[in-house]
């Protein structure tokens, strides 16, 4: 008998108590609620991230080449990691150098290692948890370019701030690799104190784009 | 290098006789126990009423997960297959360390960092890895710490809870050389430092390294998705650098489906670290051609695990999620550390857990279902409801049916004997009040183990019973 | 009301002071208290130790001397919910003692809840004066949910300060054989709890459990802390009469005890 077979035998026989006829689809039993109405959701998640020691700046829309650039130079650097397809306007005027990324000709870590960060935008961002979700898309690129550069410039817009994570889980598909973020690189394990900057990036910058109004 | 194993451990009274009598780990776990009790009831707190209905969420998307668990194994099986991913069974640690071993060799590499993981922890995988030549690096700041100073890990989630940041410092300066990149020579206590001193310990290994172990959080079986929660990044650095990812994950971490999380990415965080949200979350399905690991293998663990699931009370103990939250709330665990529990997973879920899983074979085991005041603190606590009072009470029986304590039994018949009339217990009543200036301070035998701290009460002369019956007559009723 | 007093065995042969305190207690509300002759033990010692038969055995000694009681009252939150919470797990589903005790634990209440739920009280007439601190019991706490009852009750006490108990949530570290089993780990939970309840400067620790009271009142005692212990029934049925009458006698006993 395989290992398989093994198991869900020992399985079935110590489910013996179980009916035969237990129906298998469970009944919708989605009692929780899918947002805490803490406030206004821009508002929140600007707090939160500021609570996680993230640096956040608003803007509209219209400037965000602008902020990104103020951003980069504020930070002093110089070349910067871009997924395959950044919005154009977002780095125009910038005169920064980039290196772009792609599942087809992707940077080696070195060189990731090496650039003064990366830029990209993001999928979904969940306001209560201050969370900010990448699903690999074309404006946020393979995993490896938010997690080796030392910093993270990530552009989230107004429309894809949701309140809860109910409504974030239910927007996100499963079948991309999914990366939450809450706030840079952390740990707690030395006598339970929050220290930011760990592996992941020191530094995640955000800047949240408002809605025209 | 590193060898260290709970194996041979005295049974837990024991153990915690010498816990509890060292101070510098009752500071340690005093202060963190107490720093996360608190974040923890602050971002519960926050969540209001809907902190209870994601709790019987949970639980109960748990239940029915495990009683329809052979059903979502193959499911789990068929969804990760289908993205490209190898599913692998292992009924024993034995076996699933083989199958791990054989992997790695596979790949032809003899190095392997690992993202924290209690199911590797929990099979020794680290030891059979070494006996075959192959290094694991853990690299979770509070593994790492365990791992350098060849300690064993003393909580769920801080494995290192149990030591000082003066004392990390010291293992560190001690210690990185011999792993790899050294500690800074100036190196303070300071978290920060140390912190960054891990950092740099790791940077080069993590870039270089190709095959990486993990286990999971969750393992959805519609969409065939693990998730891994982490806070460092350390976490995401093998999940994505290296070329080949293994996952041992216990067949018991399943859930149905994707929506499912929407409940458990709000109970675990919030339980565990008392955050709203840990730093990083990582999901993958199978491989994703250009991004990520390109080989993926999922080792499903069963050892002992099914015979949890045969008996119907303890069952509930397979909900655990892993936060550690009945830990930190524990009075028993904040007095006696990890240590004392004989096993990778300690404190309240440690005491019903291990004993299930290992069954009743030795007087560590039978000690653990002991090992508590049944204060009900952890059942409070837990984001998918586990009574563990309850089951710790049904554990006993199992020991106490079996060959348990002759002594106890005795005792037991005997105050049976005694509550069984009233008569009886009048008598006994009466013979204690009269001899009731005879009792000495400090007795002997079990009742030592009262008297050598604690003062015995004054027995009356009359007891209620008595007064009561004085009083009717007198009245004439 | 007809109230079936429920004494406990702990209380029976070791505080019956605090039995004394319930009968003075309701009979001054206008009731009438009741002692059914049969009563022994609830069986939470056997249960939590993992005997099932003989708790069994007492569940249905209990079941059958109190099942005619139209209230029963407990003066012991453990004993109270050991009754309302674990006798229904020991018969099996549908049989004759689930049925009794279904039909039984509705009526069965610990002291306090039966005050303040039941006779609709927090007012008692009490009067006590004295600085006292109170320990919620952990099975009071979070397996009856007493929850503001007893600070309600205290509250109405004349002559009582009330002051608050540092980590009060806490286990002190009874927990039945416990205190014997894991006996060093049982005495450092105790004098934690002591300590905290030293810390408040009050005279008196009460509870709703002279189990607890027992325990952490043996390491006062063996400290020579100087704190008393008392049962809440014991404050709850203390009225002027009993601070005038013997003020000096007393006095001269507390002086005697310190």
């Amino acid at each position: 008998m395989s290992a398989k077979e093994a198991i869900l035998a020992r399985v079935r026989a110590a489910l013996a108590d179980v009916p035969a006829d237990e129906p298998l689809e469970r009944a919708p039993d989605r009692a929780h609620l899918d947002s805490h109405g803490v406030g206004p959701t821009l508002d929140v998640l600007e707090d939160r991230l500021i609570d996680y020691k993230a640096l956040v700046h608003r803007t509209p829309a219209d400037r965000v080449g602008e902020e990104i650039a103020a951003a980069l130079a504020r930070r002093g650097a110089r070349r910067v990691v871009v997924p395959p397809a950044l919005p154009g306007e977002w780095l125009a005027g910038t005169g920064i150098e980039t290196l772009t990324d792609s599942r087809e000709e992707p940077l080696t870590v070195r060189e990731l290692d090496a650039s003064d960060g990366v830029i990209t935008g993001c999928a979904v961002a969940i306001a209560e948890t201050g969370t900010i979700v990448l699903d690999g898309g074309p404006d946020q690129g393979r995993r490896a370019i938010t997690l080796v550069p030392d910093y993270h410039l990530c552009v989230v817009r107004a429309d894809q701030v949701v309140d809860g994570v109910p409504q974030g889980v239910r927007l996100l598909d499963p079948a991309r690799p999914l990366t939450w973020i809450s706030g840079p690189s952390a740990t707690s394990d030395i006598e339970l104190n929050r220290v930011e900057g760990v592996h992941g990036p020191r530094t995640l910058e955000v800047l949240l784009v408002e809605a025209a109004t | 290098m590193s060898d260290a194993t709970f194996l041979g451990m005295p049974p837990f009274p024991e153990a915690a006789r010498t816990a509890v009598k060292d101070s510098r780990l009752r500071y340690n776990l005093r202060k963190a126990t107490h720093t996360i009790r608190d974040k923890r009831a602050h971002v519960v707190d926050e969540m209001g009423d809907d902190w209870a209905r994601l709790r019987t969420e949970g639980a109960a998307v748990k239940t029915h997960t495990l009683r329809h668990l052979d059903r979502y194994l193959e499911q789990l099986e068929a969804s990760v297959s289908r993205a490209g991913g190898h599913v692998h069974w292992a009924s024993d640690a034995a076996e699933a360390n083989r199958i791990v071993t054989a992997l790695v060799k596979a790949t032809g590499e003899t190095d392997v960092v690992k993202v924290k993981s209690m199911a590797t922890q929990e099979i020794e995988l680290n030891n059979a890895l070494a006996a075959e030549g192959i290094t694991a690096y853990e690299t979770d700041l509070a593994e790492l710490i365990v791992q350098l100073g060849n300690d064993l890990p003393s909580h769920i989630l801080v494995p290192a809870i149990h030591l000082g940041r003066a004392q990390i410092r010291e293992i560190f300066l001690e210690q990185m050389a011999e792993w790899g990149t050294p500690a800074p020579p100036g190196l303070t206590d300071d978290p920060r430092a140390l912190a960054e001193a891990a950092r740099a310990h790791l940077r080069e290994r993590f870039l270089r390294t190709r095959t990486a172990i993990s286990g999971a959080n969750f393992a959805v079986a519609d969409s065939g998705t693990l998730v891994v929660l982490e806070s460092e990044g350390n976490g995401r650095m093998c999940l994505t650098l290296p070329q080949t990812l293994i996952s041992v994950v216990g067949i018991e971490k399943i859930v149905p489906t994707w929506d499912d999380l929407e409940v458990f990415m709000q109970l675990l965080p919030r339980s565990s670290t008392g955050e709203r949200m840990n730093p990083y979350t990582s999901t993958w399905t199978g491989v994703t051609p250009g991004d990520g690991p390109q080989e993926f293998h999922l080792v499903l663990l069963d050892n002992g695990r099914t015979d949890v699931l045969a008996d119907t009370v303890g069952r509930q103990a397979l909900r655990c999620i892993r936060c550690s939250a009945c830990l930190n709330t524990c009075p028993v665990y904040e007095r006696t550390g990890g240590h004392s529990y004989g096993s990778v997973y300690p404190g309240p879920i440690g005491a019903i857990l291990t004993p299930q899983l290992r069954g009743m074979g030795s007087e560590v085991e039978e000690s653990l279902p002991y090992a508590s005041s049944l204060c009900g603190a952890c059942y409070e606590v837990c984001p998918v409801a586990i009574d563990i009072p309850e089951v710790l009470v049904h554990l006993r029986e199992e020991v106490a049916e079996g060959h348990g304590h002759l002594g106890e039994k005795t005792l037991m018949a005997g105050a049976e004997a005694v509550f069984s009339s009233s008569t009886a217990l009048g008598a006994v009543q009466r013979a204690a009040g009269l001899g009731r200036t005879l009792v000495p301070r400090h007795l002997p035998g079990l009742a030592g183990a009262w008297t050598d701290t604690r003062d015995v009460p004054d027995v009356p002369a009359e007891s209620f019973r008595r007064w009561w019956n004085e009083r009717e007559r007198e009245e004439g009723r | 009301m007809r109230v079936a007093l429920f004494i406990t065995c702990v209380n029976d042969t070791l505080f019956p002071d605090t039995g004394r305190a319930v009968v003075r207690l309701l009979e001054r509300l206008g009731h009438e208290v009741v002692f059914p002759e049969g009563q022994t033990c609830c069986g939470q010692m056997h249960y939590n130790t993992g005997y099932r038969r003989p708790a069994s055995r007492l569940a249905v000694r209990f079941v059958r001397t109190f099942e005619d009681a139209d209230a029963v009252v407990v003066p012991s939150g453990s004993c109270a919910a050991m009754i309302r919470d674990n006798y229904p797990r020991l018969g099996g589903s549908g049989s004759r003692l689930s049925r009794k005790v279904a039909a039984l634990t509705p009526r069965v209440y610990d002291l306090t809840e039966f005050l303040v739920d039941v006779l609709g009280v927090t007012d008692v007439g009490a009067y006590y004066p004295h600085k006292v601190v109170y320990h919620p019991t952990c099975h009071g706490l979070r397996m009856l949910g007493l929850g503001d009852r007893p600070y309600e009750l205290l509250r109405a006490v004349r002559g009582l300060d009330l002051v608050e108990l540092p980590g009060a949530a806490e286990c002190c570290g009874f927990g039945g054989t416990f205190a014997v089993k894991n006996g060093d780990v049982s005495s450092a939970m105790g004098a934690d709890k002591a300590r905290h309840a030293l810390e408040t400067g009050a005279e008196v620790l009460c509870a709703v459990d002279n189990s607890c009271l027992m325990h952490i009142g043996g390491v006062l005692s063996r400290q020579r802390a100087g704190m008393r212990i008392a049962h809440i029934a014991e404050i709850l049925a203390s009225t002027e009469k009993d601070f005038r009458s013997d003020t000096r006698d007393r006095t001269d006993k507390e002086e005697a005890t310190r």
